[in-house]
């Protein structure tokens, strides 16, 4: 983070593209490399240093969240192997806040970009559908954290889950109807009523980094 | 204005009718014993009431005095709840109107009446009791029942709100009205500058639990609802303290002794008194939790436990002059996640209840005695301070919201639009805390308390039937963003997951937030208090235990949805208590498959409807061939597979085809009847074969066209409507409704939360499923034996 002409340029591009503002950018540029260890790259070893992050069930899921092709808008599937600091902000930008005063397109646009988010972390096949298999997994990993459930509760709950969300986006079905999983309008429809705006944002703010990384 | 109310109603009719009757039997009781002798209250318990010398053994005599209070006052209760169960007859009604509009017509009623019959009325109100026996219960009620965590997520924005809400209304009011005191003309002179402040601090004691039973039916969003129940939670607690500052100060005799001194040692008191209320609360709330870690052999008494020592929170916390309503409110809410998880079901269902049932009972009686006040003689009436009182109310709240929301949005991410605060400031509706402190304003200090009595009933009055009139179609008009709330596995699912990658996200960034508070705390929690709090084997995790109660409400509603005719679903009280039992007694199980033998078709003829190809329900003809089908399987079964048990598995039970579920079960201690706050499954798997499982399983019969069906990841399946009672315990205090109103809701909304297990053992009755509806979960006990863990993939059997 220079004061040189190019970074401040840099800056503004950035701004622009991921809509935060640059002591936003800076903060977050400052972490960024106390994570890289001042590589130009971030990789997911990386990801190791960060010490709370250690007891999060969904560790996993998250860490590879910010080395998918789809949420680094690079490709319908696959995994990066490292990120540079445009994508890490690209990925952080689904966290701001939605702001409110914008256009309702706008809101309605940013609501689904977040829940697209979402629902990569759901689809780790990319097939475009949260299939059974995947939902199970997704269960059995936030429940991982306690180590008193048994997995087959966590497997009949997501069944359950997964019913009632098939009850939701197909309604009636058949007999002969089968469900293959949730698409993600499936998806949209399930998180109608949730407010996502107030769950799914970060205040970027009031950010230490003072909270080092070993 | 009461009056055409009622006539338009028919059952107003009746409840006044019943009304007159009621209280003109006590009246003429009144005269006749009125008539008899003076020595009354000692000797009436033994002699006629004459007294002339030569006295005969009266066969029959009147005695009313004895009785007369308590009579009385479960007269008027009675009278309360009977008006309240017409007030829910009539559908609209409660969204309409809150419920104290109801109860305060239902006091001018009483009031009137007594009045009438120059009655004198029973000493229901005065300050001890008031502030020992009546305050408690609402208080208590509205602590118990909060959300705790959209609570404690807004937290801030509700103590800013509350806390100075409160002060700036008092002091704001308070002066103003001091200001018209002083305008000669008024005749006010004599209220000085505390007796106003004091008046300014009773009267803006909010009471806005009253709306939301409206808001309820509006279904605003969650954030609005919490910072409206944030306030009337705090608001009382905060309005009291400030109450017994300012009288204090009064009884410092003369106003020129007070000192900057004494005002910043009032604002210290402040401080103190609400944050020790608090923590004495917290400490009450732990240790009732950790007391009922012990009660398992002892249910009986889990309601006492936590209805004692949230009233001891309360009477310590008075004892040092520290805010004794803040003490409760802490004192509930910590102990209600332990004390959830320890009681019985029975006993939790008996703790809601009850409840429930003291604070309408406190609230009745308040309001009633508001309404006797009314209609009473003693009321000083002078324009200028009344009008001036109601105008200056209004404006303070609103230069309070729109101020102190000003500053608090810059705060929030989620900041409140202009609507809302629109809806906070029209909520502001004044209830039966003012009235009491008014009413128990000392009279020696107070020389014209009758001015402020009178005040306040106007200010209620207004706020509470034209503002709580109003506000329902305002909350409508203004398009308040709404909730769409339903409890439901897959929102708890991603909550939890939205969670958790928040905080990761917020570890990446290296940020601290509230999340990292939550997270702490939550780990706090777990390593230490629950192990302490809790009882042993009772660790879980929320989504496991929605999950699982979201399940056994449906089957208990299926249960009660007038299916059975025997209430002989008794999944056997014993085995709740015992962790190791072994098997359900021959004749429990009995009955339980009885229960769900005829459950079966009775959710067979329902869900039929919705079949494409069968649109008629099913003759009972076709019922019985099945019935017998399914009891030959059954016997087959239990006779090929040599259970040593009695019981086989109930007809029919396993015929789940959706093939990619695996055979699931999970075996809770066997309270089966408990709201699945059960143990978990692991526990009693390793350490004990033995257990009673409890499976539920859901059949899906939809046609009587049964199918192989070998779809590898499909989930085949149909919605189905259940019948549409909702569970609904009246609308008093909405707070609680959110979860009743929320279940009775799914039953319209349709999503259902459906669980399968298949078993691959129990082939018996097979049928293909279509569907698999929650309407349909049943249960069967099962020897632990059976318990198998793997995928099955049979195939369907073929029937008829």
């Amino acid at each position: 983070m220079g004061a040189a002409h190019s970074a401040s340029a840099e800056v503004r591009e950035l701004e622009g593209k991921t809509g935060f503002s640059s002591e936003q950018i800076e903060q977050l540029h400052r972490r960024f490399k106390q994570l890289s260890g001042d590589q130009p790259t971030i990789r997911k070893e990386n990801f190791n240093n960060v010490p709370d992050l250690e007891l999060n069930p969904i560790r996993s899921k998250i860490v590879r969240a910010f080395f998918d092709n789809r949420n680094l808008r690079k490709g319908p599937s696959g995994l990066a192997d490292e990120i540079n600091f445009e994508d890490f902000l690209t990925i952080m930008s689904y966290f701001r806040p939605i702001d409110t005063t914008m256009g309702e397109e706008q809101v309605e646009l940013s609501r689904k970009e977040k829940l697209r988010f979402l629902f990569h972390m759901y689809d780790s096949d990319s097939d475009g559908r949260i299939t059974l298999e995947e939902y199970r997994n997704v269960v059995e990993e936030l429940l991982s954290g306690n180590p008193h459930i048994e997995k087959e509760s966590a497997r009949s709950i997501a069944d359950g889950a997964m019913m009632e969300a098939a009850s939701v986006c197909v309604g009636q079905m058949e007999p002969d109807q089968v469900y293959e999983g949730i698409t993600f309008e499936d998806f949209l429809k399930i998180w109608q009523g949730i407010d996502i705006e107030t769950k799914m944002h970060v205040r970027f703010l009031n950010m230490e980094t003072i909270a080092l990384c070993h | 204005m009461g009056r055409k109310m009622f006539v338009t109603f028919s059952p107003w009719n009746w409840l006044l009718l019943l009304a007159a009757l009621e209280c003109s039997e006590a009246s003429s009781d009144l005269k006749e014993t009125a008539t008899s002798t003076a020595q009354h209250v000692p000797n009436a318990w033994f002699a006629a009431a004459s007294s002339e010398p030569d006295e005969r053994i009266s066969v029959f005599e009147l005695d009313y005095d004895y009785v007369q209070i308590p009579y009385e006052v479960t007269l008027w209760i009675l009278l309360a709840s009977l008006a309240k169960i017409g007030f829910h007859l009539y559908r609209r009604l409660p969204g309409l109107m809150p419920e104290s509009c109801l109860l305060i017509l239902v006091g001018v009623l009483v009031g009137g009446i007594i009045l009438g019959t120059d009655h004198k009325s029973p000493p229901v109100m005065d300050s001890s009791i008031y502030f020992l026996y009546l305050l408690p219960p609402i208080v208590l009620e509205s602590g118990y029942f909060m959300p705790t965590r959209p609570f404690f997520e807004n937290f801030g924005s509700i103590l800013w709100w509350a806390g100075l809400g409160a002060l700036v209304n008092a002091f704001g009011i308070g002066l103003c009205l001091y200001l018209i005191c002083q305008i000669k003309a008024f005749g006010l002179g004599d209220v000085n500058l505390l007796q106003n402040l004091l008046f300014g601090s009773l009267i803006s004691a909010v009471d806005p639990v009253a709306v939301l039973a409206v808001f309820q039916e509006a279904r605003v969003n969650e954030q609005l609802y919490m910072m409206i129940f944030g306030e009337a939670l705090l608001n009382d607690g905060i309005s009291v303290v400030l109450y017994n500052i300012l009288i204090a100060f009064t009884k410092m005799h003369k106003f020129e002794d007070i000192e900057a001194v004494d005002i910043l040692a009032g604002c210290a008191r402040f401080v103190i008194v609400g944050v020790g209320g608090v923590l004495f609360g917290i400490v009450f709330g732990f240790i009732s939790a950790f007391i009922t870690r012990f009660t398992q052999n002892v249910s009986a008494i889990e309601p006492l436990i936590v209805f004692m020592f949230s009233y001891l929170s309360y009477l310590a916390a008075e004892t040092l002059y520290l805010s004794g309503i803040l003490a409760i409110t802490a004192c509930a809410v910590t102990m209600k996640k332990y004390v959830e998880e320890n009681v019985s079901q029975k006993s939790y269902t008996t703790i809601k209840y009850f409840m429930k049932m003291l604070s309408s009972v406190s609230e009745t009686l308040i309001f009633i005695f508001m309404g006797v006040s009314t209609v009473g003689k003693n009321h000083e009436w002078n324009w200028a301070f009344i009008c001036f009182t109601l105008v200056f109310c209004q404006i303070w709240r609103a230069i309070s919201v729109f101020a102190l929301f000003y500053v608090s949005n810059q705060f929030r991410t989620f900041p409140f639009s202009i609507k809302d605060q629109c809806i906070i400031f029209y909520s502001g509706v004044r209830g039966a805390g003012t009235f009491s402190l008014a009413f128990l304003l000392p009279l020696s200090l107070f020389p014209r308390k009758n001015l402020f009595v009178t005040a306040t009933l106007v200010v209620i009055y207004f706020t509470t039937f034209i503002q709580g009139i109003t506000i329902g179609p305002l909350v409508r008009y203004l398009d308040v963003k709404k909730t769409n709330k339903k409890e439901s596995i897959n929102e708890a699912l991603h909550i939890r997951l939205m969670d958790h990658l928040k905080a990761g996200i917020e570890d990446v960034c290296g940020h601290w937030g509230h999340s990292q508070v939550r997270d702490k705390f939550k780990k706090f929690d777990h390593r230490y208090l629950r192990k302490i709090l809790i009882r042993k084997n009772l660790p879980k995790s929320s989504i496991v235990s929605l999950y699982k109660k979201l399940e056994m409400k449906q089957a208990i509603e299926m249960v009660e949805t007038g299916i059975l005719s025997s209430t002989a679903f008794s999944v056997p009280r014993l085995a709740q208590r015992i962790q190791r039992i072994k098997r359900l007694s021959p004749e429990d199980v009995e009955s339980m498959r009885d229960i769900l033998t005829r459950n079966m078709y009775q959710v067979r003829q329902r869900t039929l409807s919705y079949n494409k190809y069968n649109l008629k329900p099913q003759t009972s003809e076709k019922q019985a061939k099945e019935i017998l089908i399914r009891r030959q399987n059954t016997l087959r079964e239990s006779t090929r597979k040599g259970h040593s048990l009695p019981w086989g598995k109930p007809a029919g039970t396993k015929n789940i085809r959706y093939l990619s579920f695996p055979y699931s079960t999970y075996s809770n201690p066997p309270s089966a009847g408990r709201d699945v706050r059960a143990a978990e499954s692991t526990d009693d798997d390793s350490s004990d074969p033995g257990v009673l499982s409890i499976k539920f399983s859901t059949p899906s019969r939809v046609s009587s066209l049964q199918r192989r069906r070998q779809t590898q990841e499909g989930i085949p399946m149909r919605r189905l409507h259940r019948g549409g009672k909702t569970f609904n315990f009246g609308y008093q205090r909405s707070a609680s409704q959110e979860e009743e109103v929320g279940a009775g809701r799914r039953a319209a909304l349709g999503p259902k939360p459906l669980f399968h297990t298949v078993d691959e053992e129990y082939e018996s009755g097979g049928e293909s499923e279509e569907e698999s509806s929650a309407v349909g979960s049943r249960w069967t006990a099962d020897h632990g034996l059976s318990r198998e863990h793997h995928k099955s993939h049979s195939p369907l059997l073929q029937r008829k």
